[in-house]
């Protein structure tokens, strides 16, 4: 029996460890190839610990501006799918039964179109319309216009379901009471059914910011002139990317992480003061007792640690020696080619003599053509630049050396 | 604070579609009675309060408040309050700002709501409550917040739906004599709603008593427990042993019924149905289970029948008794201390006082 519960518990660790794994280890991994001063995201070789990847970011115009054109886009997009999705759903309460489920299915279709159907019929309808206006109404072919109404398309109807499950939960003889008491149905509307909005509201702006910001599909057809960052992001894993994405995403992931916290301060703050939960023992009392203010404050401080650390430290020494190793590297790989390729000349021409030699030796050379490091690199160039080799001296070896492959690579770029 | 203004039901009809919810309601109340509204559930009780609120308009005829027509005011034009049967206290604002809420919408300073709510948190005995929300009070308080906030807004007439239903019997009873107090202190028209026959009995000057969107019978608690003016009004209000028959005699306001399974018996008439029994027709005779006294009385007085069993019920015991036919008979005897009323399956005699009993005609009984 104890064996079993011990089974028990071995098997569900094995599966959380699994589960997390596989849910964070992307994230972990994207996480480590920002730090990493290789061209490309890659965390194995690893070359150098290096910040310069987040400098690359702030410089990247491209970026910027897609970060830019998601923020504006994504405000845009909350105030009108929540303005839009709290209308439909207290037209929803006030609707007759009749309709409800007719009126229901209409507003909650958009849900179920394909965002790209979605963004092509908002592209095609409004050229339509800004061709009937003419030259002043120019803002109807904006592509930031045209990504706020089709993204709201779909999102006005999450906010709904959100408005819909609060107000299911409200109690309309409040509203009466106000009426009764002598408001108006705009002050009934203000003062209570709005504060009792509230929350929900709230989790629709964050909903529908969320969604927006990370719309691809949609998006791809509307932007016009004004790319989002998903569009950036995209276009350029289509023509290489460096590590400045990761960089681009760690810092989001730990803006995510600390508003998370923040809000589990917030949350156990007010719990321990209305008492549903007892403050933890042993902690100072500045941080509430909460395990969470903890983590806040360990994140807050490792950020600025790293910030700091930023501007001390350079990874240019390291970067110098590592060029010098790898230079070493592959000079003696370079040269145990040769040595291995004169040896199989050699043996080549008394070939009657040395048949029973086994051909390891150009095995051999094939073998570290293809030795792991080797090939990640390779693989990670693209294949685009791989198929160009610019200096076939000798045709194995320093056409596949990772170096030679890396310059061809930068120089493409630049 | 206004004294109270008259409320006019005349010939009121409401319909939802092709259910009538209301029938025929021509009800008159003075300025400043406690008026009460009493039913079962679904008789419309509801419905007519909430069209005196403004909530729904009459399909037909008119609600006058102080003899004006009310037709086509909004609810929060007219002078009326509702204190809701959930209370519908706004569980986002505190206590202060739920009782002035009918200042904050005229536009009123937070200094005046404030001191006005300190005002009335003093009449109900909430003195410094003000900045809890209503979540943290008790039932009780609640409802007197929902009383006091109906009251700030002055109104000329205060509507109660079923406001105690909520409460234990306890705090129940103690509400009763509260809200009659504040109904007199302040002095304005209450119109309460009730399915509670003791809550209408205890605090109303008036009652009327419905049944599928009719009014069966308007008059005061005496009138509606002594003198019913309809099987169904016998039957809701209080308890009663109802004996069916045919008239066999009518001796001006008292008649004799020929009862299907207890033989010939002898009752007033009641007042709203002296002049329309004729002998022969289908009547029904109601004797409460209080008015009957072990003992023989004259002979078309008396009854007799077998003990079944008793039970005790604190203030009283009731007897359950079988009488020919298996007629089913309750008689409540008051507690005086004694142990026990009467042995089982003994047969007993028992009569009433003739001016105890009502005959009337035949017709629907309220279902138990």
């Amino acid at each position: 029996m104890r064996s079993n519960i011990l089974f028990g518990r071995v098997a569900l660790a094995v599966y959380l460890v699994i589960f997390f794994g596989y849910l964070l280890g992307p994230l972990l991994v994207m996480g480590l190839t920002a730090f990493n001063s290789a061209p490309f995201p890659s965390i194995t070789p690893w070359q150098c610990y290096t910040y310069e990847w987040f400098g690359a970011l702030f410089q990247d115009e491209r970026i910027l501006n897609g970060i830019k054109h998601s923020f504006i886009v994504g405000i845009g997009t909350v105030i009108l799918s929540v303005s839009i999705g709290l209308a439909a759903s207290l037209v929803l309460t006030q609707v007759w039964p009749r309709w409800r489920s007719t009126y229901y299915t209409i507003i909650i279709a958009p849900i179920l179109i394909p965002g790209v159907v979605l963004g092509i019929s908002t592209l095609v309808f409004w050229r339509r319309v800004s061709e009937v206006f003419g030259e002043n109404a120019a803002f109807l072919n904006n592509g930031l216009f045209l990504t706020i109404i089709g993204q709201s398309t779909f999102i006005a109807s999450y906010c709904m379901l959100v408005f819909v499950a609060r107000l299911q939960r409200f109690d309309t003889g409040l509203t009466e009471a106000a009426l009764d008491l002598g408001a108006t149905h705009t002050q009934a509307f203000r003062k209570i059914m709005l504060p009792f909005m509230r929350p929900a509201i709230a989790s629709a702006a964050v909903l529908a910011f969320l969604a927006s910001f990370e719309n691809y599909n949609t998006t791809t057809f509307t932007f016009g002139a004004y790319p989002t960052l998903t569009i950036e992001l995209s276009q350029m894993v289509r023509y290489g990317i460096n590590p400045s994405i990761s960089a681009l995403a760690v810092i989001i992931v730990a803006l995510t992480v600390f508003a998370a916290l923040a809000a589990e301060v917030y949350r156990r703050r007010s719990k321990i003061k209305s008492g549903d939960i007892k403050p933890g023992k042993g902690l100072p009392a500045w941080m509430f007792g909460n395990v969470a203010t903890i983590l806040l404050v360990a994140l807050s401080f490792v950020v600025i640690a790293m910030v700091y650390s930023a501007q001390a430290y350079s990874p240019a020494q390291c970067k110098i020696d590592y060029k010098a190793e790898r230079q070493i590297e592959n000079q003696t790989r370079i040269e145990a080619l040769q040595k291995a390729r004169r040896e199989a000349r050699q043996n080549a021409a008394p070939l009657e003599s040395i048949t029973s030699e086994p051909p390891s030796q150009g095995a051999g050379a094939f073998g570290s053509v293809f030795a792991p490091t080797n090939l990640e690199d390779a693989a990670g160039t693209g294949s685009e630049e791989s198929g160009t080799p610019e200096a076939p001296a000798s045709p194995f070896g320093s056409v596949f050396a990772p170096n030679n492959l890396e310059d061809a690579v930068g120089a493409g770029k630049n | 604070m206004s004294s109270g203004v008259d409320v006019t039901l005349d010939n009121v009809w409401i319909k939802f579609g092709d259910f009538v919810a209301v029938r025929e309601a021509n009800v008159n109340i003075k300025g400043g009675d406690f008026f009460s509204f009493l039913g079962p559930s679904g008789c419309g009780k509801t419905t007519i309060l909430r069209a005196v609120s403004g909530f729904l308009n009459p399909s037909e005829g008119r609600v006058l408040i102080g003899g004006k027509d009310m037709a086509g005011i909004g609810p929060n034009k007219r002078p009326t309050a509702l204190i809701f049967q959930n209370l519908a206290l706004f569980p986002l604002m505190k206590v202060w700002e739920n009782i002035t809420f009918s200042m904050e919408v005229k536009g009123a300073s937070a200094v005046e709501r404030r001191k006005r709510a300190d005002e009335l948190l003093d009449m109900i005995a909430l003195q410094g409550q003000g900045d809890k929300l209503p979540s943290e009070l008790s039932g009780g308080q609640k409802q007197r917040v929902a009383i006091a906030r109906a009251l700030c807004a002055e109104p000329d007439v205060l509507l109660l739906d079923e406001p105690l239903s909520a409460l234990d019997l306890k705090l129940r009873q103690h509400m009763r004599t509260e809200l009659r107090e504040i109904q007199q202190r302040v002095g304005i028209t209450f119109i309460y709603i009730t399915h509670d026959q003791g809550e209408a009995l205890t605090m109303s000057d008036s009652v009327a008593v419905m049944r599928n969107g009719i009014i069966d019978q308007i008059g005061d608690g005496h009138a509606v427990y002594d003198t019913p003016a309809t099987p169904f009004v016998a039957s809701f209000v209080g308890e009663n042993n109802v004996f069916r028959g045919k008239i066999s005699a009518i001796n001006g306001n008292e008649a004799v019924i020929a009862t299907n399974r207890s033989g010939e018996l002898l009752s007033r008439i009641t007042p709203a149905a002296v002049g329309k029994l004729k002998v022969g027709d289908d009547a029904m005779m109601f004797v409460r289970p209080e008015v009957l006294n072990v003992g023989e009385g004259t002979d078309k007085t008396t009854i007799s029948a077998k003990v079944l069993n008793e039970e005790f019920e604190g203030n009283s015991y009731s007897v359950f008794l079988e009488g020919n036919g298996g007629k089913r008979i309750k008689m409540a005897m008051p507690n005086m201390g004694q142990n026990q009323h009467s042995t089982k399956g003994e047969v007993v005699s028992f009569s009433y006082d003739v001016n105890n009993a009502v005959v009337m005609p035949a017709g629907e009984l309220a279902s138990e």
